[in-house]
C-alpha cells in the first residue's frame, strides 16, 4: 500500500478491542481506523460481530480490553448519550424511531445535543427558547428536503412504510451533524429503487457535508460502488482490511462468503 | 431462651403464615403473566368478588338487592336457605369461569398486541369495575366466611411450646390450615401444569405466543383458562383471607401487597412467588417487632413496598426472574 | 365553513408550531380565558366554587402533573396521593413556620420541596421499568402517608392529628380559612393553573418535551442520540412532583382548609389522578384538563341524579361510580387508548372539512 504521500487524517481508530459476553467472544482483537472523510465499510456473514462492532464504537457495549481513540485522543469508557454529543450517531438495524411523535419531531430530537435553552428558558419560551427551537427547525427543514420527505413532516412515524422511516432514521442522525455517521444494513430489506435513493442519500451525505460514515451492509454489490475502504469480519475476528478491490480478492474473505472447509 | 428471641420466633412463624396468604395472591398473578404477559392488577379484587359472591351464596343473599330495592321500592334482602358449603364453593368456581370468559370476550380479545403498560391500566379499571360490581351485588357490609375450617388457638402448639420453652406460642389453627390448603394447591397446579395436555399448552404459550400459535394452541381458550385458574386460586385466597379476617374491602388492600412479593419473587416464578410471600410476611412481622416500637408502629403499611423497592434497585428481574438483557 | 386552514397560510416557523394554528381556536382560547378571570368570578356560589371549580382547578394541576411523567416521559406512578400529602404538609409546615411568608411563595416552595422529594423516590427509575416501577412507587404513597400520620412534627403535635390552615390574604384578601370569599379563593387557584398550564405547554413543546417522549417512546434510542435517561427521567419526575406538590398545598389550604393525610392523600387519589390522566388522554395538556373535569364532574352528577332525584343511597351511587369510571377506563384503553382529547382531535378533524365527507 502506498498510501504514505498524503496520509488522511484518522478520526476513529480501533486499537486491539475484545468483546466477551460471559464466555463468549463476541469480538476478539479488533483494530482497524476510519479516516476523516471516508466511507468505511464493516461486513462479514451473519453473527460476524458487526452490529457489536458499532455498539461499541457508540458506546452501547464496553470492550473488556483495547483502546479506542476518537479525534486522536483515547476515549475513556463513556455513556452513550455522552458519545452523542461528542458527534457520533447512528441508525439502527432494526428502526429505532420514537413511534409516538411526527417525523418533524423525530428529526428535531436528533438537535437535542445542540440544545442551549436552560430550562427557565424553556418555561418561558419567549426569547432564547423560541429563537434556538426556529433555528433547528430551519436546519431539520434543510434536511427534509435533502431526504425529500416534506410530505409527511408532520405524520406520526408510526403509520409510515418501512423505507420512508429507514429515511427518517437516517434524518434523525443527520440533524445532530456528526462528524462519525454509524448506518446499521441502511438497505436491508428495501427494493432495488429504494437502494438506489439510500445509495444516493448516503454519497451525498459524504460528499457535501463532508460525513465521515461507517456502514454495515449486507449487499456486496453496494458495499463495492459507495465505500472507499472495507474491513471484513468472520467469527470476531477481522479476516480483511482494504479498499474493495483487495478485499475481494482476499482468499481469506473469499473463504468466508463461499464457506470453504479449513482442513 | 431470652424472651425477645422466643418473641420473634413466634412473631416470624405468624409472619410465614400471613406470607402464604400474599403467596396465594400472588400466585394468580404469576399464573396470567407466564400465560399472556399480563400484570394483573385486578387479582386482589378477585379474591374479594369470590369472597364475596362465596357468602353471599352461602347465605342466599339476593344480588343485587340494594339496587332492586333502589329501583322498584321493594324491601327484599335473602332468599331464606342456607346453601352448603360445597355447593356454594361449587357455584362460586362456576361464576369464576363465567368471568374469566367474559373478560377475555369483552377486554382481553380486543387489547391483544397492546403495550404492557396499557393492558396494566386496563386491569385497574378492571379492578375498580369489579369492586363497585361486588359491593352492588352483595352489598358492601363487613361478612363473616365460615367455611368448615377449624379456627382459633391451637392448644397442640401452645402446650408443646410451653413445655419445651416456658412460652406457649399462639398459633392460629386457621393459619395451620390455610397453610395446607395452600400447599395442596400449589402441587395440584404444578401437576397440572407438567402432566396435562392443558399444562403443557400453558407452558407453550408461556414461552412463545407466536410458535404456540402456529402448532395450532389456540391463544384465546388458553386465556380463558388462565383466567379460570387464576379465579380459582383468588377464590381460595379470598375464602382463607375471608375466614380469617372476615370479607371486607380491606381485603383488596392487603391483597396488593401481593405486588412487592412478585417484585421480590420475580412475575414469572411460581416458588419465587411463594418464597417472596414469606419473605414478606416473617420480614413485616419482624420489623414491626424490633423497629416498629421505636418510630411510631404501623410499619406493616410499608414495609413490604420499601423492602421491594430496594431489593429491585440492586436486582431488576427479581429473586427468581430471568435476567433482564437489553438489546439494541 | 369558518373552521379551516385554508386561506390562513403560515409564513414563518412561529406561526407553523404555534398553539392554536386555525385561528377559530385562538378565539376561542381567548374567550375561555376571559370568562374564567372576568365572569366567572362574579356569578361564584360557595357549591359551585366548593364541589366543582376549585376540585377541577386542583386536580387539572396534578393531572397536568402526572401527565408529564406518565404521558409525556412514560414513567407510571402510583404514588400521586403521597405526592400530594407532601405538597400538603410541606405548605402548613410553611405556614405555621413562617407566619409572615405570602402563602403565595408559600405555595410554591411546597411545590419545590414536593419535587426534592419526587425526585428521590424517583431515583431507582433509572434501574426499574414499567410496571415494576409504578409498584415501586406505591412504596411512596404508602411511606409518605404513614410518615406523615406517624411523626407528630409534621402535624405540629395536634391531638386529632389533622392539619388546619390558618387564615392568609394576597393583596389584604383572604384566600385560606373558613372566611375567604369564593372568588378569592377561585381567582387564587386559577392563577395557578394559568401559569402552571402555560409553563407545561412551553415545556412539552420543546427540546425538555422531545427528551421526555424520546424516553418514553423508546430509552436505549433515546440514549444513544445524546440524550441522558437519568437526568430526563429525573427532571420529568421533578416537574411532575412539581406540579402535584402545589396541587396538593391549594387541596389541603385553600379548597378543604383542614385534612387528614390517611383520608385525603390515600392510595385512591393517586388512581383518581391516573384515571383523569387516561380518560383525558395520555400525553396531552388539554385532556388532563378534559379528564379532570370529567371525574369531578361524574360524580357530582351522579349524585344528584341518583341520590338527589332518585333517592337512592348513597352507597349505591359511590358503587355505581366506581363501576362506570372503571367500565369507562377500559372501554377508552381499548377504543381511545388517547383519551377524550383524540375525540376532541376526531371531532375536529370533522368539524375541519364539514360540510364534505372527505
Amino acid at each position: 500500500m502506498s498510501e504514505e504521500a498524503a496520509t488522511p487524517e484518522v478520526l476513529l481508530d480501533i486499537r486491539n478491542i475484545t468483546l466477551r459476553f460471559g464466555g463468549v467472544e463476541a469480538l476478539r482483537d479488533i483494530s482497524f481506523d476510519i479516516r476523516k472523510g471516508e466511507v468505511r465499510a464493516i461486513i462479514g456473514p451473519n453473527g460476524a460481530g458487526k452490529s457489536s462492532m458499532l455498539n461499541v464504537i457508540n458506546g452501547f457495549y464496553h470492550p473488556q480490553e483495547g483502546e479506542i481513540w476518537f479525534k486522536g485522543e483515547r476515549r475513556g469508557p463513556l455513556k452513550p448519550s455522552q458519545i452523542a454529543r461528542q458527534g457520533v450517531a447512528r441508525t439502527f438495524q432494526n428502526i429505532a424511531l420514537f413511534s409516538g411523535m411526527t417525523t418533524l419531531d423525530n428529526i428535531m430530537t436528533g438537535r437535542l445535543t445542540r440544545t442551549r435553552a436552560t430550562m427557565l428558558d424553556q418555561i418561558i419560551w419567549w426569547g432564547r427558547a423560541e429563537r434556538e427551537e426556529y433555528e433547528h427547525r430551519a436546519r431539520v427543514e434543510e434536511i427534509i428536503d435533502f431526504l425529500e420527505i416534506q410530505s409527511i413532516r408532520k405524520t406520526p412515524v408510526g403509520r409510515l412504510p418501512y423505507g420512508l422511516q429507514k429515511r427518517v432514521e437516517l434524518g434523525r442522525a443527520l440533524a445532530a451533524e456528526p462528524e462519525l455517521l454509524l448506518l446499521d444494513e441502511p438497505m436491508a430489506g428495501m427494493n432495488v429503487e429504494e437502494k438506489e435513493d439510500m445509495c444516493r442519500f448516503v454519497l451525498d451525505v459524504n460528499e457535501e457535508f463532508g460525513t465521515t460514515i461507517a456502514l454495515i451492509e449486507h449487499d456486496m454489490g453496494v458495499v463495492m460502488d459507495i465505500s472507499n475502504r472495507v474491513v471484513v469480519l468472520d467469527y470476531g475476528r477481522k479476516i480483511g482490511d482494504g479498499t474493495p478491490d483487495e478485499v475481494r480478492s482476499n482468499p481469506e474473505v473469499i473463504d468466508a462468503y463461499l464457506g470453504v472447509a479449513h482442513d | 431462651m431470652s424472651d425477645q428471641l422466643l418473641f420473634s420466633i413466634e412473631a416470624a412463624i405468624n409472619g410465614l403464615m400471613t406470607g402464604i396468604l400474599y403467596a396465594l395472591v400472588a400466585l394468580g398473578f404469576v399464573l396470567i403473566f407466564k400465560a399472556s404477559e399480563i400484570f394483573n392488577y385486578a387479582q386482589g379484587v378477585m379474591a374479594l368478588f369470590a369472597a364475596l359472591t362465596l357468602v353471599g351464596l352461602q347465605k342466599g343473599q339476593v344480588p343485587f338487592a340494594e339496587l332492586i330495592n333502589a329501583i322498584f321500592g321493594t324491601n327484599i334482602h335473602e332468599f331464606g336457605w342456607e346453601m352448603p358449603t360445597a355447593l356454594a364453593l361449587l357455584l362460586t368456581i362456576g361464576v369464576m369461569v363465567l368471568f374469566a370468559i367474559l373478560v377475555e370476550r369483552i377486554v382481553l380479545r380486543h387489547l391483544v398486541n397492546q403495550a404492557p403498560i396499557i393492558l396494566f391500566m386496563a386491569t385497574i379499571g378492571l379492578a375498580f369495575f369489579m369492586e363497585g360490581f361486588g359491593d352492588l351485588m352483595w352489598g358492601s357490609d363487613i361478612k363473616a366466611l365460615d367455611i368448615g375450617l377449624p379456627k382459633g388457638l391451637s392448644e397442640t402448639v401452645d402446650q408443646t411450646t410451653f413445655e419445651w420453652f416456658g412460652y406457649g406460642f399462639f398459633i392460629d389453627r386457621l393459619d395451620v390450615a390455610a397453610a395446607i390448603v395452600a400447599a395442596v394447591l400449589v402441587t395440584a397446579l404444578v401437576l397440572f401444569s407438567q402432566y396435562t395436555r392443558i399444562g403443557r399448552a400453558l407452558r407453550a404459550v408461556a414461552d412463545d405466543h407466536q410458535a404456540a400459535l402456529s402448532v395450532g394452541i389456540s391463544l384465546r381458550l388458553i386465556w380463558v383458562i388462565v383466567w379460570a385458574v387464576a379465579g380459582f386460586v383468588a377464590l381460595v385466597a379470598g375464602a382463607m383471607w375471608g375466614a380469617k379476617s372476615g370479607v371486607q374491602f380491606s381485603l383488596s388492600l392487603i391483597a396488593l401487597k401481593a405486588l412487592p412479593v412478585l417484585m421480590l419473587g420475580g412475575f414469572t416464578s411460581i416458588p419465587g412467588a411463594i418464597v417472596g410471600g414469606l419473605i414478606i410476611g416473617a420480614g413485616e412481622k419482624l420489623f414491626e417487632l424490633w423497629v416498629g416500637p421505636l418510630i411510631g408502629g404501623a410499619t406493616e403499611n410499608w414495609f413490604a413496598y420499601m423492602l421491594a423497592l430496594v431489593f429491585l434497585v440492586f436486582r431488576p428481574q427479581g429473586l427468581f426472574g430471568e435476567k433482564i438483557i437489553e438489546r439494541v | 365553513m369558518f373552521y379551516r386552514e385554508v386561506g390562513d397560510f403560515k409564513t414563518s416557523y412561529a406561526e407553523d408550531q404555534q398553539t392554536f394554528p386555525i385561528a377559530f381556536d385562538r378565539w376561542r382560547y381567548y374567550v375561555v380565558i376571559a370568562v374564567a378571570f372576568l365572569v366567572i368570578p362574579f356569578i361564584i356560589n360557595d357549591y359551585w366554587e366548593k364541589s366543582v371549580l376549585l376540585p377541577f382547578l386542583v386536580f387539572s394541576i396534578a393531572a397536568i402533573g402526572l401527565n408529564i411523567l406518565t404521558g409525556y416521559c412514560g414513567q407510571v406512578s402510583l404514588g400521586t396521593g403521597g405526592f400530594m400529602a407532601v405538597g400538603a404538609y410541606a405548605c402548613y409546615k410553611l405556614m405555621t413556620g413562617f407566619p409572615e411568608l405570602n402563602i403565595f411563595f408559600v405555595v410554591i416552595l411546597s411545590g419545590f420541596v414536593t419535587a426534592a422529594v419526587g425526585m428521590v423516590f424517583g431515583l431507582p427509575s433509572l434501574r426499574i421499568k414499567g410496571f415494576y416501577l409504578a409498584v415501586a412507587t406505591l412504596a411512596a404513597q404508602f411511606f409518605l402517608v404513614w410518615l406523615f400520620n406517624k411523626v407528630p412534627w409534621f402535624y405540629n403535635y395536634s391531638a386529632s392529628g389533622q392539619i388546619n390552615a390558618p387564615e392568609r390574604t394576597v393583596f389584604g384578601i383572604a384566600v385560606t380559612g373558613a372566611a375567604s370569599p369564593s372568588w378569592a379563593t377561585y381567582l387564587f387557584c386559577l392563577v395557578f393553573v394559568f401559569a402552571l398550564a402555560w409553563a407545561a405547554r412551553n415545556m412539552t413543546r420543546g427540546p425538555l418535551g422531545r427528551k421526555w417522549m424520546a424516553i418514553r417512546d423508546m430509552d436505549i434510542a433515546a440514549e444513544i442520540i445524546g440524550v441522558s435517561p437519568l437526568s430526563t427521567k429525573l427532571t420529568a419526575f421533578a416537574v411532575s412532583s412539581f406540579f402535584i406538590g402545589i396541587a396538593g398545598a391549594l387541596y389541603f389550604s385553600v379548597w378543604f382548609g383542614a385534612v387528614e393525610v390517611t383520608e385525603a392523600f390515600g392510595i385512591n387519589q393517586s388512581f383518581r389522578v391516573l384515571f383523569m390522566v387516561i380518560l383525558g388522554g395520555l400525553g396531552s395538556i388539554f385532556g388532563s384538563f378534559a379528564g379532570a373535569a370529567f371525574l369531578v364532574l361524574l360524580p357530582v352528577f351522579l349524585k344528584n341524579v341518583m341520590v338527589g332525584a332518585l333517592g337512592w343511597s348513597t352507597a349505591i351511587a359511590a358503587n355505581l361510580e366506581l363501576v362506570i369510571v372503571g367500565g369507562l377506563i377500559v372501554f377508552f384503553l381499548i377504543a381511545e387508548p388517547h383519551g377524550l382529547a383524540a375525540l376532541w382531535r376526531t371531532a375536529k378533524e370533522k368539524l375541519r372539512l364539514w360540510p364534505f365527507p372527505y
